[in-house]
């Protein structure tokens, strides 16, 4: 395993006291895989990866568990070592290409910084290198960006760079979060093409963040589902179109619109939103969303257990079938 | 950053910057906008000549600023252009030195403080908690002191050299530059850029001094432009009270104590006159290139 997650749990100080984004989140990560994590706002997706990066500012946490990165643990790990980890063999891609280069410095200049900072590479090398991963990531006339500021290049090409400058230190982990959500329905495909090709070619591994489901088919092995801090659903990505357990994917799943779906279809929706931080609903997190909930889910919660091999969920309904149907026969 | 000028052809969705091959810099941007700002353009001119006249003062001076010769107040002449003084010193050659006082005063007090009140203005914000809840509070303490009086209690203790005339004018001036810089570093720490290179593994101070400051930069040198001519006007009011730079060396703010006698101003314009315009066309022309670097770095034009 090159990445695991260990019942990880992340809180951050606020005014109201302590609340907990990330809670007992595990999951596993092998070299040249790709692992999705989807979810809506706020359910602690890209609190996960901070964690992993150790990036979670001065309120934040790592409270519990163990994330094991190549024998490491990083959530013990001193930061002067954790800065040689970020941008080396950890390096990520952010949603926002638009504001993610400063202004003031040429994209050469930014790029050969991080190329400098994690290789032997200096000077000419370096700036060889660089033009070598603009072509590489599919910018015309890489010799001209060199020399170009930010302002002057579009969204789709500022990620482009971004992707460069992740990849240019031969990372082994790849953290995307939300690459593709900032950028235009055509440039998406181009850009998700790009990583899947940089993804073959360099083996790296890839953890991909993200609320679009169409993406996660598109590049994901595995995916993990999340809501309100927890892991609600893990599984390899055809389980997880073909049978998803969890009403949470379910209803996720009937959020998107088909081909062949009827046109004049309105499409289902899953009321409410994520339950706030600081006050989580009793027994099963997702109960208070939920078309099938009943009195078990109100007042236990539900763990994550096995039902098939590989396919984890975290539901009273899923896990016992046999009990919930005498259940709703009674309550008919 | 304002948009690009030149049209940008689309190939196959991705925008190409067109001719020049090289997009333009921030700092070309800012001297183009600069450049039409015709009254920043004349102050930057006077303010250069200022500082050449001080650098070349010894091969420009008609005389030597400290011989006394026999013709005391004596009226503009051929030899005297712009007469002596009342100790029979040449006006002209007095003005000349002077500006050498102003410009080290002026240039050498900004530098201190500017650099000084970044450095706190930076690390106070970027740094946050109690170190900048300490840093705040000694500002406040020094924005809330009569600083005037202070400074007139300092020098008269330490005594009014240049040296100890620039450390005080700017141990009172770094406050205003630390507040502001904090302010934009506040903003700034939460660019996706900042965090994008905390992601790339990039240490602290790097980020502090190589990606924050330069985006930081605009406000500061606007700020210290004004502050040169501040410092000059303080040394002026300061050796004008005989608080500031002694005679026999000149400055234009001891010159213009002679003028201090009804007699003098009605009948000796020669002695106040001439450096009594030098202050004001100084500080005019440091304020309009202040002006001018303001309105050239504002993002909003």
């Amino acid at each position: 395993m090159l990445l695991e997650l260990k019942d990880v749990k992340t809180v951050f100080k606020t005014e109201k006291g302590e609340v907990t984004s990330v809670d007992g989140v595990s999951l596993k990560l092998g070299k040249g895989e790709t692992i999705g994590i989807v979810g809506e706002s706020g359910c602690g997706k890209s609190v996960t990866s901070l964690s992993i990066m150790r990036l979670l500012g001065k309120n934040g946490s790592i409270k519990e568990g163990e994330i094991r990165f190549m024998d490491k643990d990083l959530a013990k790990l001193p930061e002067a070592q954790m800065r040689g980890i970020r941008g080396g063999d950890i390096a990520m891609i952010f949603q926002e290409p638009m504001t993610s280069l400063n202004p003031v410095f040429t994209i050469g200049n930014q790029l050969t910084e991080a190329i400098r900072l994690h290789t032997d590479m200096k000077g000419k090398a370096a700036d060889e290198y660089a033009v070598e991963m603009l072509k590489k990531v599919g910018i015309p006339r890489p010799e001209a960006i060199m020399k170009s500021y930010p302002h002057s290049l579009s969204g789709g090409m500022r990620q482009r760079v971004m992707i460069a400058m992740a990849l240019s230190c031969n990372p082994k982990l790849l953290i995307a979060d939300e690459p593709t959500t900032a950028l235009d329905v055509t440039i998406q495909a181009q850009i998700l093409n790009l990583m899947k090709e940089l993804r073959e070619e360099t083996g790296a591994s890839i953890l991909l963040i993200t609320h679009d489901l169409g993406v996660v088919a598109e590049m994901a092995d595995k995916v993990v589902v999340m809501y309100a801090g927890q892991v609600v659903e893990e599984t390899d990505v055809f389980t997880l179109f073909e049978k998803p357990l969890h009403p949470y994917t379910q209803g996720l799943m009937k959020s998107i619109p088909h081909i062949g779906s009827d046109a004049d279809e309105t499409l289902a929706s899953i009321p409410g939103a994520v339950p706030p931080l600081t006050n989580m609903p009793k027994g099963c997190r997702f109960h208070t969303r939920c078309a099938f909930a009943s009195e078990k889910c109100l007042s236990a919660a539900p763990m994550l257990l096995t039902v098939q091999e590989g396919h984890q969920v975290r539901c009273w309904m899923a896990q016992e079938p046999e009990i919930w149907k005498t259940q709703e026969e009674e309550a008919v | 950053m304002s948009a690009v000028e030149a049209p940008v052809p689309v190939a196959g969705g991705v925008a190409i910057p067109a001719q020049p091959e090289r997009s333009e810099g921030a700092f070309r941007q800012m001297a183009r906008r600069f450049v039409k700002h015709k009254m920043a353009v004349v102050g930057f001119v006077v303010t250069s000549l200022l500082i050449l006249i001080a650098i070349f003062a010894p091969w420009l001076s008609p005389h030597s600023p400290y011989a006394v010769t026999a013709e005391f107040s004596a009226a503009p002449s051929a030899s005297h252009w712009l007469g002596t003084d009342q100790v029979g010193r040449d006006v002209l050659a007095r003005l000349i030195y002077a500006t050498r006082v102003a410009v080290i005063v002026g240039f050498g007090t900004v530098a201190i403080y500017v650099t000084f009140g970044t450095v706190v203005g930076l690390l106070s914000a970027y740094l946050g908690g109690w170190v900048d809840m300490i840093v705040m509070r000694v500002t406040d303490m020094f924005m809330a002191f009569p600083y005037m009086m202070v400074i007139l209690v300092v020098v008269s203790v330490l005594g009014p050299t240049l040296g100890t005339l620039v450390l005080v004018l700017a141990l009172f001036s770094w406050p205003s530059i630390a507040r502001l810089v904090r302010g934009s570093v506040l903003t700034l720490k939460q660019m996706d850029y900042v965090k994008a290179g905390i992601a790339l593994g990039l240490s602290t101070p790097r980020i502090v001094f190589r990606h924050i400051l330069p985006n930081a930069l605009a406000p500061i040198i606007v700020n210290a432009t004004f502050g040169v001519a501040a410092a000059i006007m303080a040394e002026s009011g300061l050796s004008f009270l005989g608080m500031g730079v002694q005679p026999p060396t000149a400055s234009w703010g001891n010159m213009l104590t002679d003028a201090q006698s009804i007699s003098v101003m009605t009948d000796q314009p020669w002695l106040w006159l001439p450096p009594g315009i030098m202050i004001l066309v100084t500080v005019l022309a440091i304020n309009f290139v202040g002006d001018g670097l303001r309105d050239a770095l504002d993002p909003k034009q």
